[in-house]
């Protein structure tokens, strides 16, 4: 064992220090500066002034438009956590958590048939084929979503002609998970594909080697191996649907009231309560921040330990 | 087929089992196009066997069949009198080292080669023993908590080895595994293998293209080509009697002449297409009718060289140097003969005085140096005169 040691150690000058060039996270200030100042620009006055003012608005009691604005306490942070408002949060969060599982459940074997089992000539043209949803607006899916959900729509023909009791889905919760999770499936399937493809098979086959059935292969080491993709297709996932206005909007009805919606109703809504709303925006913000800062330290395992 | 997979339930029929591995008329196609035909082997408990061949030669795929990541598409594979038709991967009592190493990348080494115990439902206290035993045997101890991708090649290949070790299968099946490392490491990996091999007197079976390795290791080397087992047998009867003219070009360095024979006494007479007349001792019993068509294989350092003409000597031919390749312990010379042909001679020592490009000089090599051979009877096995056992 010394001998091993004294051996690494003989190798250490070798690997001196390439030969002094201009070292990387040493460039100059100004030409820094002249890079980053459209782009900055850009994002503190349509970012980072906006959120200002609505942090602003949200410290003031039962603001209405056209009134001034006299910051004066935190009620507005407090309301939204009372009763019915918390149930609002809560629902969204369950929303965004199924969202995020049903997209999981359905995009992996998706992904894992793309990445690991296809011939490479065709993955891109199956990736390509599976995101061209993607390409129509949003609007336009949930719509479509309507006409198939309705109580006259495609699903109840289909159950009728089958002599199976029709059924009501549209305007439930049910109705919100099946277009949220539509929409968000394509993101988490390219995240777990850029993830499974880089799978090695061999790795795989030294399990196997080792006596583990499938069923173990895919447990101890497919999941471990592709957890860093699986992290972040769900955080983005969740992130994206956490503060998703369309599908609940067209497709949950009156009793599937989610954070997006109750803000929108604040602003342009009924309501016209600006603080209450700004006060919800703050903290949908912070939560989708949170999970912006796990997706970056924890969304892929490589980057951070290289 | 299916007889033989419920045979693998008797105990008995293991316990009298002659070999390790056997395979029988194994064939293996991908998509139409065959890349392992025919090929038989037997391998004995305890030998190191070697299966050498160029790449592409459907070595690798033979160990892959061997392991069960591929299954025969006409033949069998059995593992000590078990036909394994029917056994996947993770039920074979084989392990195997992979050239990439094939390392769990989110476990630490200790983890790695704890992997195959803990799926036997084995003691804790077992298994850390069993771990320290084998991480002691390939002298990793010390970085059993590291991560692969810290450690460097030779270290992976160490652990790779200790995970395979670990699980003491029937069979230790290695493909390529000194492939990715360095010339000086390697040639210490081949000891160490070497060592483990005699003190476990477990059977390994090895696939590699490097014919040192291969000759330095084995008890005994399949040569592979095209799909096909060209020879099996011992280091020194591959080098020394190579029986196809593909075995005696790919084992070590030679000299090869195309020609016709006639048999002539005790002697045969080789009229190569240079237009060289070679008289050819043969030193095993040759197939009657002797092949027309066959080749002349003389080894570098059966050649001698000398500055006077050999009179009344056979196989002695005239030509002028071209060029001296020095390697350290000897020096190959290479001689143009007046035919033609390139002749290379290797002598233990470079002369410091060499005859010029314009000096005629001869080479000469006895008649029982030269081996002949013949490309194999088209059934795909070998030429079924002569097995030496």
């Amino acid at each position: 064992m010394p001998k091993k040691a004294r051996k690494t150690k003989s190798k250490e000058p070798k690997l001196s220090k390439p030969p002094k060039l201009k070292e990387r996270g040493q460039g100059n200030f100004f030409e820094a500066l002249i890079l980053l100042l459209p782009s900055g620009l850009w994002l503190f006055l349509l970012l980072v002034l906006p959120t200002l003012v609505i942090f602003q608005l949200s410290l003031v009691p039962d603001i209405k438009p056209g009134m001034v604005v006299d910051p004066s306490g935190i009620e507005n942070y407090l309301r939204a956590f009372e009763g019915t408002f918390l149930w609002v949060i809560l629902r969204s969060i369950f929303f965004a958590l199924g969202t995020t599982f049903s997209c999981l459940i359905l995009g992996f074997p998706i992904a894992y048939w793309i990445g690991y089992m296809l011939p490479r000539g065709w993955r891109n043209l199956c990736l390509l084929a599976f995101i061209l949803p993607l390409w129509t607006s949003s609007l336009l899916r949930s719509y479509a979503w309507i006409s198939i959900l309705r109580p006259t729509g495609l699903l109840n023909s289909v159950l009728v002609y089958f002599d199976l009791p029709p059924i009501q889905i549209l305007n439930s919760p049910i109705a919100v998970l099946i277009g949220m999770t539509y929409s968000y499936l394509p993101f988490m399937v390219l995240i777990l594909y850029t993830a499974i493809e880089k799978l090695d098979s061999r790795v795989l086959e030294a399990a196997a080697d080792l006596g583990a059935k499938p069923s173990v292969i895919f447990e101890k080491i497919t999941i471990p191996q592709t957890s860093p993709g699986i992290l972040a297709g769900c955080l983005l996932v969740f992130i994206g649907s956490l503060g998703d206005f369309v599908d609940p909007e067209l497709l949950g009805g009156a009793s599937s009231m989610t954070m997006a919606r109750l803000i929108y109703n604040q602003f342009l809504g009924t309501t016209q309560n600006w603080g209450f709303g700004s006060a919800l925006s703050m903290l949908l913000i912070i939560a989708v921040s949170i999970a912006i800062a796990l997706l970056l330290k924890y969304g892929d395992r490589s980057a951070t330990e290289a | 087929m299916i007889f033989k997979a419920f045979q693998k339930k008797a105990p008995s029929v293991s316990e009298v089992a002659e070999f390790d591995v056997e395979l029988r008329g194994v064939s293996k196609s991908f998509r139409g196009e065959t890349v392992v035909r025919e090929v038989d082997l037997q391998i004995a408990p305890g030998e190191f066997f070697s299966i050498l061949g160029p790449s592409g030669c459907g070595k690798t795929t033979t160990l892959r069949l061997i392991a069960g990541f591929e299954h025969a598409s006409a033949g069998e594979v059995v593992i000590q009198g078990n036909s394994m038709s029917r056994v996947p991967a993770h039920q074979r009592p084989v392990n195997t080292v992979f050239q990439s190493y094939a390392l769990f990348s989110h476990l630490n080494v200790a983890e790695n080669v704890a992997f195959g115990l803990k799926l036997q439902n084995l003691k804790r206290q077992e298994i850390k023993e069993r771990v320290e035993e084998a991480l002691t045997l390939v002298k990793m101890i010390d970085f059993a908590k590291r991560l692969p991708q810290q450690l460097s090649g030779g270290q992976q290949q160490r652990v790779a080895l200790a995970r395979a070790l670990v699980n003491r299968p029937a069979v230790l099946l290695l493909d390529e595994p000194l492939g990715a490392l360095d010339l000086k490491l390697r040639k210490e990996m081949q000891l160490e293998l070497s060592n483990i091999h005699q003190d476990l007197g477990m059977t390994f079976i090895m696939v590699t293209h490097d014919q040192e390795e291969a000759l330095s290791l084995s008890n005994r080397i399949a040569v592979m080509q095209g799909g096909r087992i060209e020879q099996i047998g011992s280091p020194a009867e591959i080098y020394e009697c190579p029986r196809t003219p593909f075995v005696a070009d790919f084992i070590g360095d030679t000299n090869l002449f195309l020609g016709r024979s006639r048999e002539h006494g005790n002697t045969i007479q080789v009229s190569t297409d240079e237009g060289l007349d070679l008289v050819i001792q043969p030193r095993y019993q040759l197939p009657s009718p002797m092949p027309e068509d066959v080749v002349v294989s003389i080894r570098p350092e059966k050649i001698k060289m000398s500055l006077q003409p050999q009179a009344n000597q056979p196989n002695c031919f005239e030509g002028r140097l071209r060029n001296v390749m020095y390697k350290g312990t000897h020096a190959y010379y290479r001689v143009e003969l007046l035919q033609g042909k390139m002749i290379t001679v290797m002598y233990p020592k470079a002369s410091n005085n060499l005859p010029s490009p314009t000096t005629p000089v001869y080479v000469l090599w006895h008649p029982a140096d030269c081996l002949l051979v013949w490309e194999p009877l088209p059934t795909g096995k070998a030429t079924p005169t002569e097995e030496e056992h």
